[in-house]
């Protein structure tokens, strides 16, 4: 049986629930998205006041269950019960309903409303003429603050709080809704430890009134200390739920990473020459700091970390996306300065982004045109003018060299898929003839025919003695093709490691420190 | 427009799909139209119900006049040759509100040189013949653009404010009249024209063939990656919008020359008419689409409505209705072909 949100609300309200077990379970929930199963037959019970932790590397499937949580994402299939009655959850209104708030970590806030606006959106109190009541909505922020312990005004403007505050808004807005759940996506990513401090003091203290806390973390240290349960997932499946006191990291570490590679990856011992690309104590203030790596012509260097450990920034930086502030980068021995990425082609770099979509693709256009953009600067032009004959043939020779699987070159590129929209971009770079490649995600969303094609490729690149740079947040892809993996932490480097010795617990201690 | 379908690489890329596996017949035959070709055919439409309404109720042809139709393109001419250079800001992403006041401005100018009596026949031609004050607000525009990051939109309308009240103060509000020969003669007969049709074939090659038009077409499509595909899109942005004001530039010499005087409100609400011709010719607002060939179909679509109208006999007022409507159901038609696409 499916009751509506309106009868739950009516029934959560009158306190007439069977004292369940559970307070909130998923169960064989699968998600599939367009060339990747995200969730396959997950399951997940949370407790009543608990501190529920869900752990997995990237990719492993927590975001997407959060969202089927929070009603963002319907499942494909599967059940999902609140109080052990059955509930579905067609938008993220129908999970306040249901009593499941959840806190973004990309904060969702209107930065020229007030505190108080912000958290009572949609809610206002109204007076008799039915204009909003604004002192009767400040009066509320205020007890709502003083219950959380939080400091702030309920009429400053969200715009002027620090990121902190502004989470701290969140949260606060996210307890008033009077929710049974609470999910929070890594909250304290952007906090100081003292500000961490306090919110878990607000965590524990609302745990103790028997709200059941859902919470995305990748840093192991705040498992052992808020969190009384875990579960992990790694591609998609459910591994195990334990209680965080049963545990120690390592096994945290081996259940996260514990797959075989199954996927065999044309890893070749090509020969490794000179240092082609090097880079001293690269530092981009607030995003990363001190990076010092190398990489020799013919070496393919994995970079390892999880999200946001400063892996694309630091090749962004590189590439002269986002210019250093400080630091150096030297090709062939020579130091050059890279401020504009036209200066980092022109230094025969190329730079496969994460993004094909945003920052990759030119989706109105064709594929032709897709393919020729980054060499036109000094070449294939005469006069100003395209020289379209030589360049259409360079550009057909190495769609057939990848193997696009297109009608004709005149197809946009919007219509193809994911593959061979990433093999029409990689395309593009080796028209420029490059020493060094920076790969970001070179796999990402691919069916695994393309993938090993361009497993392939950048294999026999490396063989033409180019210098590789591999960014992957899939471990046996690091693992498989890398001579050498450098792990990223926090905008730090946190180690090398060489082939012989780069095994996916070791690569996820450096990552997940 | 043709090398699409008469191009021999179709059969060859076929070939290279068939080798790797996957032939999609349906897709080799499915052949491309121009773009152009729906609104063209639209053009022919409203010609046909104009001939259609003109024999019914006045009981005279419209096609069949030549001298009527000489006319409206001439009408046209000047609102054309903006519109190709407003056509390339919108295929950037941009929109350029500027262009009638650079019209009226240059007007001014350009007139007050090329008075018979004037002392500064020394500055001939830079100032007469050569629309170098629409160049330099298109370069005002285009450096406020791309290295203040200000909106299109705000810069454009900032300009066309400016530009307007300049050229009002510039004699106080006096017309300028007792032009040259010389200047006149670009604005006369069939002149306007020529220059209209010459201005749409070299950006149409530029556009097509060069450097230029590539990355134009890139920066439109996603600016983000054209900045890593290694174009310097700031100075790209800079060159775009200075040719739109170079044009609109043109279009005041050309406007001053036709009236043989110029007066400070020539060209206003011109900005407008471009944008209209170049949205109906399938310029898409969102940037990275857009063709000259289109743009010159738009401002012929515009120009006979009006002229058909007053062939009928129609109220002004009723032009104007219709003329809006026209406008907007072009970009629906656009929105409405995206969202197809992207259903796909």
């Amino acid at each position: 049986m499916v009751l509506s949100p309106q009868t739950m609300a009516a029934v959560r309200q009158s306190g007439a629930i069977p004292g369940a077990e559970y307070l909130l379970s998923a169960e064989g929930v699968r998600k599939a998205f367009p060339g990747v199963v995200a969730l396959d037959d997950v399951q997940f019970k949370l407790k009543r006041g608990t501190v529920h932790a869900l752990m997995g590397e990237n990719g492993a499937g927590k975001s997407t269950l959060m969202k089927i949580l929070a009603g963002i994402y319907q499942p494909d299939a599967g059940e999902i019960r609140m109080k052990n009655q059955a509930i579905r959850l067609a938008s993220p209104l129908d999970a306040l309903e249901n009593g499941i708030a959840m806190i973004h970590q990309e904060l969702n806030l209107m930065p020229f409303m007030t505190v108080a606006e912000n958290i009572w959106i949609r809610r206002e109190p109204k007076n008799r003429l039915g204009f909003v009541d604004h002192g009767a909505m400040n009066r509320q922020t205020a007890d709502l603050f003083r219950r959380l312990n939080i400091g702030l005004d309920p009429e400053s403007l969200v715009g002027e709080l620090s990121v902190a505050n502004r989470q701290m808004v969140e949260i606060a807005k996210a307890v008033s809704y009077e929710s049974d759940v609470l999910i929070m996506d890594e909250p304290t990513s952007a906090l100081t430890e003292t500000e961490v401090e306090h919110l878990f003091t607000i965590i524990r203290d609302l745990r103790s009134q028997g709200i059941g806390i859902v919470y995305i973390t990748h840093k192991m240290n705040e498992l052992f200390e808020i969190a009384d349960e875990f579960s992990v997932f790694r591609d998609g499946k459910y591994i195990g739920t334990h209680a965080s006191t049963d545990v120690t990291r390592d096994d945290i570490i081996r259940m996260m990473v514990g797959r075989e590679i199954t996927q065999m990856f044309p890893k070749e011992e090509v020969p490794i020459g000179d240092v082609l690309l090097k880079v001293e104590n690269l530092t981009l203030d607030g995003v990363f700091r001190d990076v010092s790596f190398e990489v020799r012509s013919g070496e393919i260097l994995g970079l390892a970390g999880l999200v946001g450990s400063g892996r694309s920034n630091v090749a962004e930086t590189i590439f002269g996306v986002t210019p250093a502030t400080s630091g150096t980068i030297s090709i062939d021995g020579r130091r050059v300065d890279i401020s504009s990425p036209t200066e980092a082609i022109r230094n025969r770099m190329a730079f496969l982004t994460e993004d094909r979509k945003d920052t990759g693709c030119f989706l109105p256009l064709d594929i032709l045109e897709n393919m020729q953009l980054a060499v036109l600067q000094d070449r294939y032009t005469r006069a100003g003018f395209v020289q379209e004959g030589k360049l259409a043939r360079d550009c057909r020779e190495m769609s057939a060299k990848l193997r696009v699987k297109t009608p004709n070159l005149y197809e946009r590129i919007e219509n193809l898929s994911g593959g061979n929209q990433q093999k029409v971009l990689i395309g593009r770079w080796l028209l420029t003839n490059p020493r060094i490649l920076i790969l970001d995600e070179p796999t990402r969303g691919i069916d695994v025919g393309a993938k090993a094609e361009i497993h392939r490729f950048v294999t026999e690149l490396a063989r033409q003695g180019v210098a590789v740079v591999m960014i992957s947040s899939e471990m046996p892809e690091v693992l498989g093709m890398s001579d050498r993996v450098m792990v990223m932490h926090e905008g730090r480097v946190t180690g090398f490691l060489d082939r012989a010795e780069a095994t996916q617990v070791r690569v996820m201690e450096l990552a997940a420190q | 427009m043709s090398s699409d379908i008469a191009n021999p690489t179709n059969t060859t890329a076929g070939s290279v799909a068939a080798g790797a596996g996957t032939t999609r017949p349906e897709a080799i035959r499915r052949r491309r139209m121009p773009p152009e070709f729906n609104i063209f055919l639209v053009l022919i439409g409203i010609a046909l119900i104009y001939e259609l309404l003109g024999w019914t109720m006045i009981g005279q042809s419209f096609l069949g006049n030549q001298q009527r139709l000489t006319i409206m393109i001439l009408q046209v001419s000047v609102i054309g040759i903006i519109a190709v250079g407003v056509t390339q800001v919108i295929i950037t992403g941009g929109i350029d509100l500027s262009s009638g006041s650079v019209v009226g401005l240059t007007a001014m100018i350009a007139a007050s040189f090329a008075q018979a009596s004037t002392w500064s026949r020394a500055l001939y031609p830079a100032l007469t013949d050569l629309p170098a004050i629409g160049l330099a607000a298109g370069i005002v525009n285009g450096v406020l653009i791309a290295y203040t990051r200000i909106p299109p939109f705000i810069a454009t309308l900032g300009m066309m404010v400016s530009a307007r009240g300049l050229s009002k103060w510039y004699t106080k509000g006096q017309p300028v009249s007792g032009l040259t020969e010389q200047f006149n003669f670009i604005g006369s007969g069939i002149w306007p024209v020529i220059v209209f049709l010459a201005v749409a074939v070299i950006f149409h090659v530029a556009l097509r063939y060069t450097r230029y038009g590539k990355f134009t077409y890139a920066i439109g499509a996603n600016m983000q990656a054209a900045r890593v595909s290694g174009i310097n899109v700031e100075r790209h942005l800079v060159k775009v919008y200075a040719i739109a004001g170079l044009l609109a530039g043109l279009a005041g010499i050309v406007t001053a020359a036709r009236a043989q005087t110029a007066q400070a409100g020539m060209g206003i609400s011109y900005e407008l008419d471009a944008i209209a011709a170049a949205v109906i010719g399938g310029t898409s607002l969102t940037g990275g689409v857009g063709r000259i060939t289109g743009t010159v179909i738009g401002t012929i679509i515009l120009g006979i409505m009006t002229s058909g109208f007053t062939f009928l006999r129609v109220d002004a007022y009723y032009q104007e209705i219709v003329k809006g409507v026209i406008i907007v159901a072009a970009v629906v038609a656009d929105v409405y072909r995206q969202k197809k696409r992207a259903k796909r």
